[in-house]
């Protein structure tokens, strides 16, 4: 129980530190970045302008705290004001969000697995020749940075070979429907930038899996189902693995906003039309509304993932729950 | 390791003067040669190191004149053909080198020792310093990165100075987190109750007792926050949040792709500065690793262990020991 208030704790201090980022930084960086910004956003309603107004602080005519807790306010209830098109922000992540959702969500699951999987492996089989060679090269290419692999995948299936599409979410002129050539299409579209993410980020997680492995496979449970003469596959998934996979869980959810960070590149090389290439063109266009609504909403998707981890390890690892 | 090899005395003060003796310096080019991934990472800095050092001797060519036809295929007159408004792409990759590397050198350094403060600090005071720089740590730990970087960068003149005021901004929470629990493991070791029972300020005991123990784990992390400085550095130059007049990889990366290089036949614009990058960062990683290896054995693989346990894995472990005490 213990466990479970520090991390909610943790997750109301984190958004309220991300709220508290988008107030403060329009007032505290050089110049008047803010101002210029907002003489651009004509044709605006003016009760949304106004919300702006309070939230970079911008021909505000009142004090710095009410105009805070008013802004605090406007958020909290939903109201992310509008961007320079007087498009609400909420309405513009929402219609871009499937698409990120499908790509990012798909390839962290796989990547997940294939980390999870190698380092499984590895450290049962330690010093044996998958595990002198496949955790050091996921290892290797997850350092490479995510743009050079999708260079290199358009480069060679898109250009080159000419198999794939070079970009954008389905063919010029198709229509969405619920039909199968559609959705062949949209998932050729997918191909390239899902099997970029997913190369750059199977390998976060294969060392901490194969360290965590080696550690549980020295407990005395796990010797006691070898003693039991239970099959290999049956120690190593049922007795080990399940419990050397638990600490993992949260880094898992931590990382997903490095992955968000490599699907906004990713979606501008690709021109993907998800919440990273809404993320570009915003900061193309210098529409600050919309890119601090966008930064609201990854740490907020990161925090909700973090707190489903958290809730997760307390469910399936008892130890949490006295600690 | 034999129990006979630890002094059983800790306030012996033998030993102490043995471990003087191997200066840090042959003891980090000793484990850098025994490891095939430590020297072929310290190879490719090197290489990297010495062309940002002498770029014209490579490179003659000067990378920003547009006085080549534009969009040219690699030949013998430009290696990797020209840009799309006829600039020499091998001059230009040749000449961002030393931009890129003192841009990484300098965010990894300021952040590195940012986070030394702060993880060092809060685990030596400890109470409520510490709650709190635990707090601003895991917070930093979950907000994105990038989007962090772009928000703040979009305030900022695209450049030199905004790039490294951004990354060291928002790239110090990891490794100040790993500083601070490794210092709680030795805030109640004898030499620092000495230290306080001698009275000294806690800015000396931080930085002349607790620092020295620390050298490995400092340059482990800074190894690790290189690949991450060199990876978002060009990913916000890629974004177009720097400046594209600028020599650096990034921005060039930035510019081929507004010039649609791939699909225009002159892929190695793209291709060249994106695997400049990749190399750098593989550099860091390959030496970060190999880093992890040396210092944790339980990592090393089995095989290794067993061959280095000749004579000099034995001298090893017996300096391990007197280090110990």
């Amino acid at each position: 129980m213990r466990y479970l208030t520090k991390r909610g704790g943790l997750f109301l201090v984190t958004l309220w530190a991300a709220l508290t980022v988008n107030f403060v930084i329009p007032r505290v960086m050089p110049g008047n970045e803010a101002t210029a910004v907002l003489s651009t956003f004509r044709g605006v309603n003016p009760a949304a302008l106004h919300a702006l107004e309070i939230e970079f602080g911008v021909n505000v005519h009142q004090g710095l705290i009410s105009s805070y807790f008013q802004y605090v306010g406007n958020t909290l209830t939903g109201q992310f004001g509008v961007d320079a098109q007087g498009v609400s922000v909420l309405s513009e992540i929402t219609s871009k969000l499937p698409w990120t959702l499908g790509l990012v969500g798909v390839t962290t699951v796989i990547a997940f697995l294939i980390g999870t999987l190698v380092g499984v492996l590895s450290a049962w089989r330690r010093g044996g020749r998958l595990d002198a060679i496949l955790p050091p090269s996921l290892f290797i290419v997850s350092s490479v940075p995510v743009f050079f692999v999708g260079l290199l995948l358009i480069y060679v299936f898109a250009v080159k070979l000419n198999w794939l599409p070079l970009g954008s979410n389905y063919s010029l002129g198709a229509t969405p429907t619920f039909s199968l050539s559609f959705i062949g299409d949209v998932l050729d579209h997918a191909l390239l930038p899902g099997l970029s993410l997913t190369a750059v980020t199977a390998g976060l997680w294969v060392y901490s899996m194969r360290n965590n492995m080696i550690t549980t496979l020295a407990e005395d449970y796990v010797r006691m189902g070898r003693a039991k003469g239970l099959s290999d596959r049956r120690v190593m998934f049922d007795y080990a693995a399940r419990n050397a996979i638990l600490p993992n869980l949260t880094g898992f959810a931590m990382q997903l906003g490095y992955v968000l960070g490599g699907a906004i590149v990713i979606e501008y090389l690709f021109s993907y039309p998800g919440l990273g290439y809404l993320f570009y063109t915003a900061t193309t266009d210098h529409d600050l509304p919309l890119m601090q609504g966008l930064f609201l909403f990854y740490t907020a998707a990161v925090l909700v993932c973090v707190l489903i981890a958290d809730l997760l390890t307390a469910v399936l690892d008892p130890r949490t729950r006295d600690a | 390791m034999a129990p006979g090899t630890l002094p059983s005395n800790p306030a012996l003060p033998v030993p102490v003067l043995d471990v003087e003796k191997i200066r840090p310096g042959r003891r980090f080019m000793r484990a850098v040669l025994g490891n095939r991934k430590a020297t072929v990472g310290a190879l490719i800095l090197l290489l990297i190191g010495f062309i940002a050092a002498l770029p014209g001797l490579i490179a003659p060519d000067n990378p920003q004149a547009i006085i080549y036809a534009p969009n040219a295929g690699p030949s013998s007159a430009h290696l990797l053909g020209t840009t799309a408004i006829g600039q020499d792409v091998f001059s230009q990759l040749i000449w961002s080198t030393r931009q890129t590397l003192v841009v990484t050198l300098l965010v990894t350094t300021i952040a590195t020792f940012i986070s030394m403060i702060v993880g060092l600090t809060a685990a030596y005071l400890g109470g409520i310093t510490d709650r709190v720089v635990t707090v601003v740590t895991d917070v930093f730990l979950i907000i994105p990165v990038l989007p962090l970087l772009i928000l703040l960068a979009a305030y900022l003149q695209p450049g030199e100075t905004s790039l490294i005021i951004v990354l060291c901004i928002t790239s110090w929470a990891f490794q100040a987190r790993q500083l601070r629990s490794q210092a709680l493991s030795i805030r109640n070791r004898d030499f620092l109750v000495a230290a306080r029972a001698r009275g000294e300020r806690a800015i000396y005991i931080i930085l002349v007792e607790i620092v020295p123990t620390m050298t490995s784990l400092l340059a482990a992390s800074f190894l690790a926050l290189a690949v991450y400085v060199v990876g978002f550095a060009a990913s916000l130059q890629f974004l177009g949040l720097g400046n594209s007049s600028e020599l650096m990889w990034g921005t060039m990366l930035y510019n081929a792709q507004q010039g649609a290089a791939l699909e225009a036949g002159n892929p190695w614009w793209a291709l060249a500065p994106g695997a400049a990058v990749a190399l750098l960062g593989a550099g860091f990683a390959l030496l970060n690793y190999a880093f992890d290896e040396i210092g944790n054995p339980a990592l090393r693989p089995v095989r290794k262990r067993r061959r280095t346990m000749g004579k000099m894995g034995a001298r090893r472990w017996r300096r391990r020991g007197r280090v110990a005490a």
